[in-house]
């Protein structure tokens, strides 16, 4: 079947489902860190069970990809293509781990296949398939694309009247990429302030320290330039997160950056800030004693 | 002389007519709105035309993202800057995710002209032809791009359409009637085939009447589908004429040559000969001078068809 059946089946499904309701979350702080571990878990595992995979950059926006999941969007589990839906751009790919993770947690299919990852007949590809996978708005895996995708989703939000969000999640060395700035530069242009980017910036890139492969500072200077609001966040801390993505909505006008400082690898002692596991599956040893650190 | 006409001034009227109809036609560009046309519909729907500048990566993926929310994306530039520049973006987000994405870039080939090697779009089919997924259109005349824009608007998923920079002749009445994927045969003859595309169906036409005179009939199939193919058209061409010519303005390398030779040697195995551009970049010029150089002539396409005739068996 053409990839475009595809789609259009999805569609054709979500158009039934009316009665599908709006996900709700009441989990507190103190839960949603909670949960934040056991999608961790999840990484850890998944990536594991597969032997390969990417857990440093899953790990880093763990708290990022919940938030925006449990408590900001409005989304329907069971109906993905809702079409007033908040939209979530996983532009760093490979970070799918991660969104599958989340997406299972808020139901869109069963936990347990978060374990298939990456096998040949599995709907969680090693990067996202939006062919395949329900709550995946658009494939990705070759960085720089995805807030540009967004933008094209933001301008089709406004046509449309529908008052949805956008949320699109950087790495901060997925930046490197010279498309990522004319998103933002066309962003900024077109007055999006239905599009929030996150950026996850664990400072952290396959061959080492941004700093040392590619200098991206002045980085918040850099979207502010582009006429973007910009808000700075610790990004492992959800009594930050909410309030920063809430009040990106807030204003008119213009796109909003969220800049969350996070740690690569982070909850795992030897995964954090070591670039080794950007790339690599942790073996079966190293996955028992991750999961043991994530209890 | 037959009436000729400009292409891409053929797609931006007919993009009007689109948006008049539908109005979830929407449209991007990448500065070149004033040569592509685009304008035309900018001038009407300014709520709906997306001027990107001069970021043509940036314009295709965006259009995915409107094609995403619903929207029908047309999006245009120069052909040599929309598959070669943006082949990543088209890969990842409009080809793989099969999004309703319509591509349409004019001033392909080397008839762009003077502008040089920088600006001659000769790689485009082989590249775009690449991705699974999506449907390629080579219009003959500024009526059948209308009628093929039109086509690529009604019918779901990615398409690429190439027009050209000078006006070309009319192959076509008013009166033509576009089936995608099918071939049209414009006229019949027995000895040997001409398939052909764009500027060349003019060219390949004009080869065939002046061979009448040395007894050789000539049939011209035009393919303005370039993928998916009409195979069954090519099939019987090779079975019923024995020799084919294919006559392209790209690189002999991976454009409509190489898919019908494909089909040639598959179904119906028959000497083939290729009038399109030997691996080379063609350098600034007229464009009839450049067609002249590089080979693209009807001239070119009568002696490749004398050739093809002396190597049949039998």
């Amino acid at each position: 079947m053409p990839v475009s059946e595809v789609r259009k089946l999805i569609s054709v499904t979500s158009a039934k489902k009316v009665n599908a309701e709006v996900f709700s979350s009441t989990a507190s702080v103190a839960e949603l860190e909670m949960l934040a571990k056991k999608v961790r878990r999840h990484i850890v595992s998944m990536i594991g069970k597969a032997g390969s995979g990417h857990p440093g950059g899953s790990l880093s926006a763990v708290e990022i990809v919940t938030a925006l999941w449990f408590k900001v969007m409005r989304h329907k589990p069971q109906d993905p293509c809702w079409p007033d839906r908040d939209r979530f751009i996983l532009s760093k790919g490979h970070a799918a781990p991660l969104l599958y993770a989340v997406l299972a947690e808020c139901g869109y299919f069963p936990v347990e296949e978060l374990l298939t990852l990456r096998q040949p007949d599995s709907r969680l590809q090693g990067h996202p398939d939006c062919t395949v996978t329900p709550g995946i708005e658009i494939s990705a895996g070759a960085l720089g694309q995805g807030l540009s995708f967004a933008v094209g989703v933001s301008l089709a939000g406004r046509l449309d009247g529908r008052g949805y969000g956008v949320y699109v999640l950087l790495g901060d060395g997925e930046c490197d990429e010279g498309q990522v700035w004319e998103a933002a530069m066309a962003a900024a242009h077109f007055k999006l302030d239905n599009l929030v980017a996150v950026v996850d910036n664990n400072g952290q890139q396959i061959d080492g320290w941004n700093r040392d492969v590619m200098n991206l500072e002045p980085f918040n200077e850099k979207w502010a330039a582009f006429g973007w609001q910009v808000i700075e966040v610790e990004g492992h801390d959800f009594s930050q997160l909410l309030p920063a993505l809430d009040r990106a909505r807030l204003v008119k006008g213009q796109p909003t950056v969220v800049i969350a400082h996070t740690v690569k690898g982070k909850g795992v002692s030897f995964m954090e800030n070591n670039p080794d596991f950007h790339g690599k599956a942790p073996d079966t040893e190293e996955v028992a004693i991750a999961l043991r650190e994530l209890q | 002389m037959p009436e000729s006409a400009f292409t891409r001034q053929a797609y931006g009227e007919t993009l009007v007519e689109l948006g008049r109809e539908n109005p979830d036609i929407v449209v991007l560009d990448a500065d070149l709105s004033r040569s592509t046309m685009t304008k035309l519909f900018a001038r009407e729907f300014p709520d709906r035309f997306f001027d990107c500048g001069i970021a043509e990566q940036n314009m295709v993926s965006i259009a995915a993202g409107l094609a995403a929310s619903g929207k029908i994306a047309f999006a245009s530039t120069f052909a040599v800057f929309m598959p070669g520049r943006c082949f990543d973006q088209i890969r990842m987000s409009i080809a793989q995710p099969g999004l309703n994405v319509k591509l349409v870039a004019s001033h392909g080939g080397i008839s762009v002209g003077e502008d040089g090697f920088s600006h001659h779009a000769i790689e485009d089919l082989s590249l775009i032809g690449s991705l699974p997924g999506f449907t390629v259109i080579v219009p003959a005349d500024a009526i059948e791009t209308a009628r093929a824009v039109r086509a690529a608007a009604e019918n779901y998923g990615p398409f690429y359409i190439r027009l050209c920079r000078p006006k070309t002749p009319l192959v076509y009445s008013k009166d033509y009637r576009f089936n995608l994927g099918k071939a049209v045969t414009l006229r019949e003859g027995g000895d040997a085939c001409v398939v052909a595309i764009g500027l060349m169906v003019s060219a390949a036409l004009e080869a065939a009447e002046n061979l009448k005179s040395s007894g050789i009939e000539c049939r011209v199939l035009n393919m303005p589908t370039i993928k998916p193919l009409d195979e069954a058209a090519i099939a019987d061409a090779a079975a019923k004429t024995g020799a084919i010519v294919v006559a392209e303005e790209h690189l002999e390398h991976g454009g409509l040559g190489s898919a019908v030779a494909r089909v040639i040697a598959r179904r119906q195995p028959v000497p083939v000969e290729f009038i399109a551009i030997k691996d080379t970049y063609a350098k600034s010029g007229k464009p009839a001078e450049l067609l002249e150089q590089y080979g693209l002539t009807a001239k070119d396409i009568e002696q490749a068809v004398r050739k093809v005739v002396k190597r049949k068996v039998g």
